[in-house]
């Protein structure tokens, strides 16, 4: 992989044209792209590309195996499973994407305060990394959820995201924390602090621009991270409620009632989150290798 | 009774629940035929499930089945139903009884030869000092179902073998409250030393000793050889195992337990069914459980009947029993009281009711049309509810009903504690809520319905002086044409307020292995536990 | 060494106290207790006093600060108090279920092994072949599929293949070896294709920067095959980044069984603490939480520790 980044042609294009250059020097993480792109418009048009209201009961349909008019069956209200995975990557990439955006930029900043002042401050939020990191993931989010409960407005719940995005943020913290380390000892940084700049100047202007590489590669790696952590909850019934469509959700309660009768009922859904953690990890992957040969997770 | 408890014919259910899997219809052995064939056969062990684990030991504290279904084996109560006989009462410690003409006094003669786990004889003491707990619990005891004492005056025992309980005024129920599963009787002895003894240790006088209770694995019980029914029980012992109802439905299939006596799905009722064949014994009933929706009758604009009513109206009760039945362990339509039972309404009868008609259409036209005379068309709310089936299929149909008469809802699903937090704080618009007793007495299932400063239990936070007239007078009605009649008048006005409604009434699947023998099926899960009559055949 | 140890453990102790107050405090933050939960389950009929004698009897109506202080004390003196369900000791609620818990983990962790190690390694000799390829996309997809819905697929796979599922009731491995694999290998197998993705990535990247390192092309330049250069040299160095995310990950690996042991209704930990929360029985999932944080914070330290033992030239760092 990155040998190849290397060759004098792809370096070529690479400065021509980047997305032609990610293309023919990461030929996996390309494909992990098209797919997340693939999701991303179906989440966008939705309303358009799905054949059904995600909600609708038709008692008609319950539990029809795939069949031209549920090309991916229905489930125990006859709701069309195709129509629910479309719908639910809307779901699924909200909620990863806000929650990794939210974790990565607020773990990322408190990193890079940590690094800009050193000292007390950087032993102090060190300190308090090393807490929120004792916590297993999962074990993290599910009591942050039953604690706040469930606030959806306009369809998206924030708690859920607040919860998905508190164990994300140490860990971004301290990435991005060793990276702004290099960055603090740039010559720039004191010339800056010497010409009189605020901190937070210093911090948003000349610092975090510099760390923009491992950012953009953590915000990719844990939009797959939050969204097999919203599939989690959901299973676990902390997630996102029914009847909104989501793929941990279809996975949960009812379904595994149906396994024998109903099979399309736990496949379908458990393939759209694994194709989409699968395509987040393979493009930020890739991005990594791209981005800064030398940056190692 | 008996004749709810129904042997369908499997046809219907196979081609809805195996469709194009291919799997060959199997010819369907399941359903329940003439049980205890053959004399009663001695020895062996039951092995069942239960899905939760017990909060505590004591019965008088609790109204979880969690508990019930561990501890029932071990103890007596006073009277108890009659076995393959619901709702007919007999006695179990007590061998007669008489009540006064004024009803206003009940005497009972208890069996001689009674004697506890520990060696000691159960005598009139014992029932008196458990019953004054029940009604007066002392600094420290849980008396969970405090207002079925209320009448109670006075408790006496002129003799050893006598009791004689004094009432204050007629309690039509009283005889469901001297036969409930709940009024375990415990040992006077150790209520002295200890008022909460039963709590954390079972010693009672019922047909199985107390062996153990792994937390999350087991609970274990053994013959009691002094029980004082001759030749009972016929089991060696039990063993209740602790396990998920997904679980439950594997273990059953793969032999691993023979029961479990809460209810299954139909869905999973199939899939044991089929795994099983002929070893399989469904038992299926009616259950005196129903979902109710409840409305926040001090937040608007749920403080406005027309707007009840109309959401009320919008449920396609009919449609979803039909449905929702082959999916879930909901089942039929009812009012108030458990629809099949005695004191229901007729199918009729409801029809009659807001939101019981069977033309949807109408219905949901004026249903939109009190909407708007309210001024509340474009209406949204939240609604809370549990996330535990049936609870959370009770809420996706409600929101697809409402989004039928352009009402939009929020569904909020939350943990338990949350859910009672929020009835207790009146923090809710509307609630999917459950209500389950062990009897069919409209006392004891009408008390949901009645005012909230009256009954706790009534979480819509509205006040009915009418409906709590129509309570207390069929509460002292004893002639059942007319209480019965009271029951329809409650329900009507009910209906005009819809302060809280019935959504659908739950059906109950009892799936066992066909060599458990002797046991009996009733609308509700709390009765018939206490296993002393139960047998397995080879 | 000794001194470093030292140090690492008197950094555990902020650490644990950090988690200790965050999970206490927010626990109690919420309206609603367990009190209501369990006195009111299907269909109870009771009072406010009887709910707030109950409270009190539970010692939930003191101070926040003085409940703290309470489970302080007692964590001090190893008491983890009571189940406020269940009424006993929470000792006694973890130790009958965590030996389930940690031989899944154990099973999971020499599944992952077993399978990272040769597939790493060879993933990294043949290095941008459709060897390393096929590898690579096995190991990501390793990360993406989520071990309950594997796990689902397991179940499925042997009702519909085998026409059995695996026992569900828990036989403690000395009492029968063959009932106890034959239950926990499936969950095992469910978590532990995750732990062996995450595994061999790491054994494949460090071989690739063991390989370029001098001594290695010193060796190779000697003449002697290539082969026995991985063997002796590039393993043994490969090994220790291995072994850390061994230990890492393990520890997340008991989090993880949350919801695994959900699907294959597993009498372990995680249901434990599912169950815990859902009552909200706060002071048996708080002693959890500080269960897998320790187990976490111990993980670290004995990584680190293995870490200055096997490469010397860390003992000092």
């Amino acid at each position: 992989m990155s040998a190849s980044t290397r060759d004098g042609p792809v370096m070529a294009w690479r400065r021509r044209n980047p997305v032609l250059g990610f293309i023919m020097a990461q030929p996996l993480g390309a494909a992990g792209l098209v797919v997340i792109l693939v999701m991303a418009a179906a989440a966008i048009f939705a309303n358009v590309v799905a054949p059904y209201d995600p909600e609708a009961i038709d008692f008609l349909a319950m539990l029809s195996p795939p069949s031209m008019e549920h090309p991916l069956g229905a489930d125990a209200f006859g709701r069309d499973i195709l129509t629910r995975i479309i719908y639910g990557a809307r779901t699924a990439l909200t909620i990863g994407f806000l929650s990794s955006f939210l974790g990565c930029t607020i773990g990322g900043l408190l990193g890079v305060t940590s690094a800009y002042f050193g000292g007390r401050v950087d032993l102090i939020l060190q300190r308090f990394v090393d807490i929120v990191l004792s916590f297993p993931i999962i074990v993290l989010a599910l009591v942050v959820v039953a604690v706040v409960g469930h606030r959806p407005i306009m369809g998206i719940d924030l708690n859920l995201i607040a919860a998905i995005s508190i164990p994300i943020m140490p860990r971004a913290a301290r990435v991005i924390r060793s990276a702004a380390l290099a960055v603090r000892a740039m010559p720039y940084v004191d010339a800056a602090r010497a010409g009189g700049y605020t901190h937070s100047h210093i911090i948003l202007r000349h610092m975090a621009p510099n760390v923009l590489a491992p950012y953009l590669i953590l915000l990719t790696a844990y939009i797959a991270q939050a969204i097999l952590l919203e599939a989690s909850l959901s299973f676990l019934g902390l997630g996102v409620s029914e009847p909104k469509p989501a793929w941990g959700l279809m996975l949960s309660g009812d379904s595994s009632n149906f396994y024998q009768e109903a099979p399309w009922m736990i496949l379908f859904p458990g393939l759209a989150i694994s194709l989409a953690v699968f395509a987040f990890n393979l493009f930020g992957d890739s991005l990594r290798d791209w981005l800064d040969p030398k940056f190692r997770t | 009774m008996t004749d709810h408890i129904n042997s369908r014919n499997f046809s219907r259910r196979t081609a809805l629940a195996l469709p194009a899997l291919g799997f060959s219809a199997l010819s369907l052995p399941g359903h329940a035929r003439a049980q205890g064939d053959g004399p009663p056969r001695r020895g062996g062990t039951l092995t069942y499930a239960v899905a939760a684990e017990p909060p505590t030991y004591d019965l008088h504290a609790t109204s979880t089945f969690a508990v019930m279904h561990r501890v029932a084996p071990h103890y007596s109560t006073l009277l108890r139903y009659e076995a393959h006989n619901y709702p007919n009462v007999v006695g179990d410690v007590a061998e007669s009884w008489t009540a006064a003409d004024d009803r206003l006094s009940y005497t009972f003669k208890l069996h001689s030869n009674i004697r506890f786990h520990d060696g000691t004889p159960l005598t009139s003491e014992d029932v008196k000092a458990s019953y004054d707990r029940l009604r007066a619990p002392p600094e420290g005891v849980v008396s969970n179902r405090l207002p079925s004492f209320q009448q109670i005056a006075a408790i006496e025992t002129p003799d050893p073998l006598t009791v004689v309980f004094r009432m204050k005024a007629v309690d039509a129920s009283i005889m469901d409250t001297f036969s409930s599963p709940w009024n375990s009787i415990f040992s006077a002895a150790r209520l002295r030393a200890d008022p909460n003894f039963p709590a954390r240790n079972v010693m009672g006088s019922g047909p199985f000793r107390f062996v153990e209770h792994v937390a999350g694995s087991h609970w274990a019980g053994e013959r009691f050889d002094g029980y004082f029914r001759d030749g009972h029980p016929y089991l060696d012992g039990f063993r209740a195992i602790t396990m998920s109802p997904s679980a439950m439905v594997n273990a059953l299939s793969g032999r691993q337990i023979m029961a479990e006596f809460r209810g299954f799905t139909p869905n999973e009722r199939d899939r044991i069914v089929r795994a099983l064949g002929e070893d399989s014994l469904v038992q299926e009933s009616s259950w005196m459980l129903h979902m109710i929706l409840t409305f926040n009758t001090k937040q608007k604009p749920f403080d406005d009947a027309r707007v009840r009513r109309a959401l009320s109206l919008a449920i396609d009760r009919w449609g979803g029993s039909q449905n929702l039945s082959r999916i879930s362990q909901l089942g039929q339509v009812g009012g108030l009281v458990r629809p099949g039972s005695s004191w229901s309404a007729t199918p009729e009868e409801m029809q009659k009711w807001p939101g019981y008609g069977r033309d949807m259409v109408a219905n949901r036209a004026e249903a939109k049309r009190l909407l708007r005379e309210a001024g509340h068309e474009n209406l949204t709310f939240t609604l809370l509810d549990r996330n535990h089936q049936p609870y959370v299929t009770a809420g996706i149909f409600l929101i697809d009903q409402w989004r039928q008469i352009g009402v939009r809802v929020e569904h909020q699903q939350a943990e338990l504690s949350a859910w009672y937090a929020a009835q207790g704080s009146g923090n809710f618009s509307a609630l999917v809520d459950s209500f389950t007793q062990f009897s069919d007495d409209p006392t004891n299932v009408l008390v949901k319905y009645i005012s909230s400063d009256r009954a706790e239990i009534n979480v819509s936070g509205s006040t009915d002086r009418e409906l709590d007239r129509l309570f207390d007078q069929q509460a002292s009605t004893v002639d059942p044409v007319a209480r019965k009649a009271l029951v329809r008048q409650f329900e009507t006005r009910l209906f005009d307020e819809s302060y809280a409604v019935p959504i659908l009434w739950w059906q109950r699947i009892v799936v066992m292995n066909r060599r458990v023998r002797g046991w009996t099926m009733a609308p509700t899960h709390m009765i018939y536990q206490d296993l002393g009559d139960v047998w397995l055949s080879a | 060494m000794l001194a470093y140890a030292a140090r690492r453990i008197a950094l555990m102790i902020p650490t644990l106290l950090g988690v200790a107050l965050i999970t206490f405090f927010m626990l109690r933050v919420v309206p609603g207790d367990i009190v209501e939960v369990k006195m009111r389950s299907d269909g109870g009929y009771v009072t406010q006093e009887l709910l707030a004698s109950e409270r009190a009897r539970l010692g939930l109506d003191r101070p926040l600060v003085t409940q703290f202080g309470d489970w302080m004390q007692g964590l001090v003196t190893l008491d983890l108090g009571t189940s406020m369900w269940t009424g006993r000791p929470v000792a006694e609620e973890i130790g009958v279920r965590i030996g389930l818990t940690v031989q899944v983990a154990l099973m999971a962790a020499v599944i992952a092994v077993l399978i990272a190690v040769p597939l790493g390694t060879i993933s990294a000799l043949f290095r941008d072949t459709w060897i390393d390829y096929v590898a690579r996309i096995f190991t990501i997809a390793g990360l993406a599929v989520p071990s309950f819905w594997l796990g689902m697929l397991i179940i499925l796979g042997l009702l519909t293949v085998f026409h059995w599922s695996p026992p569900v009731t828990y036989t403690p491995f000395f009492e029968s070896p063959l009932k106890n694999i034959s239950q926990l290998i499936w969950p095992a197998l469910a978590v532990g294709y995750r732990y062996a993705a995450v595994v061999a990535r790491m054994v494949r990247s460090s071989i690739i920067e063991v390989m370029k390192e001098d001594y290695i092309r010193t060796a190779r330049a000697k003449g002697v095959f290539e082969r026995m250069v991985v063997a002796r040299h590039a393993m043994r160095n490969a090994l220790l980044p291995a072994i850390t995310v061994i230990g890492l990950e393990f520890a997340f690996l008991i989090g993880g069984l949350v919801v695994t042991e959900q699907v294959f209704n597993l009498n372990g930990i995680g249901r434990l603490f599912v169950e815990a929360v859902s009552r909200s029985d706060f002071i048996l999932v708080q002693a959890l939480v500080m269960l897998l944080a320790v187990v976490f914070v111990s993980m670290n330290l004995i990584v680190d520790m293995l870490y200055g033992v096997l490469d010397p030239r860390v003992r000092h760092g």
